[in-house]
Formats: C-alpha cells, structure tokens, sequence
C-alpha cells in the first residue's frame, strides 16, 4: 500500500480519533481522580480547605433554578406513561396495574434519568460556559499562580453540588411522575385506575427500587459535572471555544447518560436488584 | 580559591531567576531554542518579544512553572522548576506574583475579594485583618475606592492596577508582569509603568516583564533582553539599548534588526526578511492551499498557536 493510499489514511484517521476518545476518557479519570483527592483531603484535613459555604451555593444554584422544571416535565411523563398504558392494559382488566408500572418506571428509571437530562442542561451547560469564559480570561492560569488548585476551588464544589442536586431532584421528580400518572388516572382514565393508586405503587416498590434509582441519580450527577468541568477547563480559543464546550458538554452527557444507564440496568438485571 | 567560591555563592543567591538551555518545540515547531539569561534580585529586567512575535506566554508560563520545557530548565527562587511536584511548584508560586494580560480578575468576586482570596486560602487570618490588609494592597495602587467594585464594572487600566495589587498581596520576591501595557491608553500606560517602578522601591521585589511595547520597556528597564525566533539577541542594560537605539545603521544584521524593532522603523532586516517570504511561489503553485507546516517553512518566520 502506497503511504498516501486514501485507505491507509482512513486507518490513521480513525488511530487519531481512537487515540483522542483515549485521551478524553484519562483525561476524566484523572479528574476524578483529583476531585475525589481533594474531597477526601478537604472533608478530613484542614489544610483542604472544604468549603460548606461554597457547595451550598452550588447546590442552590444548580438544584433550585432546576426545579420546577423538572417537577412539570416529570409531571408530563407520567400523565404520558399513565394515557399510553391504559389501552393496551384495558382489554385484560389490569387497569389498577397502572400504578405498579408507573412507579417502577419512575422510580428505577425516568425519575433520575429526566431528572439528569434536564440538569445536563441547566447545570452541565453552565458549569462548563463558566469555567471555560474562566479560562479564555486567565482566570484559572490565575488561580494556580496563587498556588490554588482549579479543583478543589472550582471542580470540587461543583461535582458535590450536582451531586447533591441531583440527588434531591430525583426524589422530587420521583414524586412528580407518580402525581403526573394519579392525575391522568384520575381525570380521564376513571375509577379503575386510581383507586388504590398510592397503595399499589408503595406495595410494588421495595427499598432496592428507590435506592438503585437514588444510586443513577448520583452518577448521573457525577458524570454531567465531571464532563461539564472537563470540557470547560481545557476551553482555548476564546469565546468559539466557550460555545463549543457548552454543545459538547450536553451532547456527551447525554450519550454518556444513556450509555450508563444501560449498563446500570444491565447490572441490575443480572443481580435481579 | 576561597574567595572565588563565596563569589560563586553570592551570586547564585542573587539570582532570583536562572533560565539554563531552555528550549520548548511545538510539534514541529521550534519556539524557544537554547534561552540563557539570569534575573538578579532587585532588579527589573523588560524581555523584549521580538519581531517574530512567537514565544511571550511560552517564556512566561516556563518562568512561573505553568508548563515544562523540551530541553534546559529554570530555577526559580533557587528551585529547578523541572524537578519540582505540584506541591513543590505551589510552595515556589507562594513566594512570586504575576500580573496577567487581562489582569485576570475573577470576575465573580468584588475587587476586595479578589486580592483577599491568597489569604484566605493559604492564611488563618481573620476577616478583620484581611480587611486591613487589602486595603493597604489596594492604597498602594490607588484603587481603594474601587475596593467593592465587580471586575466588570471597572476600566482596563484599574483591572491592571487591581491584578498587580492581588499580585503583590503575599508580598512576593519575585514579580512578573504579562505585557502590563498592552491595550491601555499612553496615559494609562504611563502610570502603570510608573506604578511598577514605585513598586520595585517600595517592595524591594524583583521584576520580570515580557513585552514589545518598547516605550514601557525602555521607562521601567533595569536591564533588558531581547528575543527573536526562539534566541537570545542581546542582553545589556537600558542605556546600552537606547545607545544603540539611537546610533545609525552599521549593516551588521542582528543589531540593525534590534534597532529597526526597538525604534518601530518601517524600513531594515525585519521587513526584508518577510519579503523574503516565498510570496511568489506560494502564489504560483496553482490549485494548492499552502499547508500549515509547509507555509511555516517557506515563511523563514516562525508563528505559534502558543502565542
């Protein structure tokens, strides 16, 4: 094969971008790595320096503006879950069933997983347009000439506090798509449907069912301000860059979102959990 | 014998910044090439960017331990910053201060809280102290008034001003200024550098400033050092530049092109070298876009991403 042969050079090509997918997923791990370092340090040693103050803010910043957001459009799933069970349950009679499939729904699955998605875009997105309009200005070479880590001052507040958002919204949309699925029962699909309601769903779910969802909830947290932090602190080229690391953060998170997810559920299947 | 070693001695202690070999490559791409040169304490050394413009933040950031070189290394405050750990690095970069382009402020936090966040992040004092303190910090470079103003909220010039008093905060022995003039009115400008010179004799500090603004540099200079495709033109003090600033041309290259960038001429080695740029062989390969590595070459300048 000729060395400037178009098919030698695909080969390169999908090396480099092989290589670069390497690179980005080390280059994660390693601030993992270092938050969780600094965590530790930060919880137990003075010198770490743990800011309870600065993690409330984040948490008030990032959970608080998310809210009501995600309690309408939880909300909206579960009034969609509840209208899209009930023809196909309705010939068996398994109308009152309604209620299990929409608490293990919610509860396992789209409770933490809309929870995420929406945070992927208020919190993910402004973290990294934050942190990378940080970096365009110096601000974080700034910070490291002052001997002050970018991770324990920037990273760490934010990982906890989507963390910690996270967790919380994930109860409270829990709630909000079992109300979304009552309402709908309630309103249109008649009697069969919603008497019982809270009863069946609190007899199909069991601790596993709540704490696996709390379990994604909080690595989905993980993930979105991980790669939102990652994307924004190698931000070069000015504001272009800012905008290319807020697109980027949201299209990984929610692939990576999904991708998690499945695994996550795959495990869980195995496990019978 | 003996007294040869104490000399020795004494001036590796008034070193404050030694640059040995250094070298940075880029891919292929040669930035800096074998840089030599000594900082003394007190002083206030101005290293001029030259004509090729390449090199200002990969100078810098290999000054202050923000990126490693290729080849050579630089001890700062006595330290070989190669050899150095993070925690090592932050133990250096506690003892030095550096005033960005931008001034760099956070943007998040009022002018106070800027130049408060070294002390409560590396000291144990209390809010009252701090208070205390940043004022002083902020008197020296006549911004009190501005102390409760955001960053976004105040000009260029009082973000310099206020970058340079967060940079002094923990009084530092050794200061290094990013282009300090760069993008400021010539008044501005002027109060900057002279803010600069007062600090060197109030603080006693040690001065490293990169730049190719020559009327700042030739005000603030104790010595100065210039720089062009990666090497070290000329080292002397101020009146050796400006004595050769203001002789006429010899036709000997390298201190022409000095003196054609030291006075802006439109006219020299500088000029020529860039026409010498294959512009007409560039224009005559029809159908081809110059590729990067090949313009570069052809160019006989050198241009960095870095820069």
């Amino acid at each position: 094969m000729r060395p400037d042969s178009p098919a030698l050079g695909s080969i390169g090509h999908i090396g480099a971008r092989a290589l670069g997918a390497i690179e980005y997923v080390g280059g994660m791990w390693l601030l993992l790595v270092g938050t969780m370092r600094w965590t530790v340090r930060g919880l137990f040693t003075r010198k770490g320096r743990f800011s309870w103050s600065a993690l409330a803010s984040q948490v008030v910043r990032l959970g608080i503006r998310s809210t009501a957001v995600v309690i309408v459009v939880q909300f909206f799933v579960g009034v969609i879950l509840a209208l899209q069970m009930a023809p196909p349950l309705k010939p068996f009679g398994s109308m009152p069933m309604i209620a299990n499939i929409i608490g293990v729904a919610v509860f396992r699955e789209l409770g933490p997983l809309i929870s995420a998605v929406v945070l992927s875009g208020f919190a993910g997105a402004s973290i990294a347009a934050e942190i990378g309009a940080m970096a365009v200005s110096e601000e974080i070479e700034a910070l490291r000439a002052h001997a002050i880590s970018p991770i324990r001052f920037l990273v760490v507040p934010r990982v906890l506090g989507t963390v910690v958002a996270m967790l919380g919204l994930c109860v409270i949309a829990d709630l909000a798509g079992a109300l979304g699925g009552y309402a709908s029962s309630r309103l249109v699909l008649g009697g069969e449907a919603y008497q019982g309601y809270w009863g069946r769903i609190a007899e199909q779910l069991g601790m596993f069912d709540f704490v696996t969802g709390l379990i994604k909830a909080g690595v989905f947290g993980l993930i979105i301000s991980l790669l939102a932090c990652h994307e924004g602190l190698k931000v070069s080229g000015g504001a272009q860059g800012v905008g290319r690391a807020t697109t980027m953060t949201v299209v990984y998170t929610i692939f990576s979102l999904i991708f998690v997810d499945c695994i996550f559920t795959i495990i869980f299947y195995v496990y019978q959990w | 014998m003996t007294a040869s070693i104490d000399n020795t001695q004494a001036e590796q202690t008034d070193v404050v910044v030694r640059v040995v070999d250094l070298a940075k490559t880029f891919d292929d791409l040669v930035v800096l090439d074998g840089l030599n040169f000594d900082v003394r304490r007190g002083e206030t050394l101005v290293v001029i960017i030259g004509p090729s413009g390449c090199g200002k933040s990969t100078v810098l950031r290999l000054m202050i331990g923000g990126m490693t070189p290729t080849s050579g290394h630089v001890e700062l405050l006595g330290a070989n910053l190669n050899e150095l750990d993070e925690k090592g690095l932050d133990a250096v970069r506690l003892r030095m201060g550096i005033l960005f382009q931008s001034g760099a402020l956070f943007n998040s936090m009022t002018v106070a809280e800027n130049i408060a966040l070294p002390f409560r992040e590396h000291t144990d004092l209390d809010d009252e102290t701090i208070n205390i303190i940043v004022k002083m910090k902020l008197e020296l470079v006549n911004l009190r008034h501005a102390a409760n103003r955001m960053p976004a909220e105040i000009s260029g010039g009082m973000k310099k001003r206020a970058g340079l008093a967060r940079a002094i905060a923990m009084d530092p022995e050794v200061l290094f200024y990013d282009e300090p003039s760069a993008g400021l009115d010539p008044v501005t400008s002027a109060e900057i550098d002279q803010l600069i010179i007062d600090l060197k004799h109030k603080l006693a500090v040690t001065s490293v400033v990169v730049t190719h603004e020559m009327d700042s540099a030739f005000r603030i200079a104790d010595r100065m050092i210039m720089l062009d495709q990666g090497k070290v033109l000329k080292i002397g003090d101020r009146q050796q530049f400006d004595a050769l600033r203001n002789s006429p041309p010899t036709g000997e290259t390298t201190e022409d092109l000095i003196r054609q960038f030291l006075r802006g001429d439109d006219a020299g080695p500088i000029t020529d070298r860039r026409l010498r740029g294959g512009y007409e062989e560039d224009i005559t390969t029809v159908g081809q876009m110059p590729g990067r590595r090949t313009s570069r070459n052809r160019g006989g300048i050198q241009h960095s991403n870095a820069v």
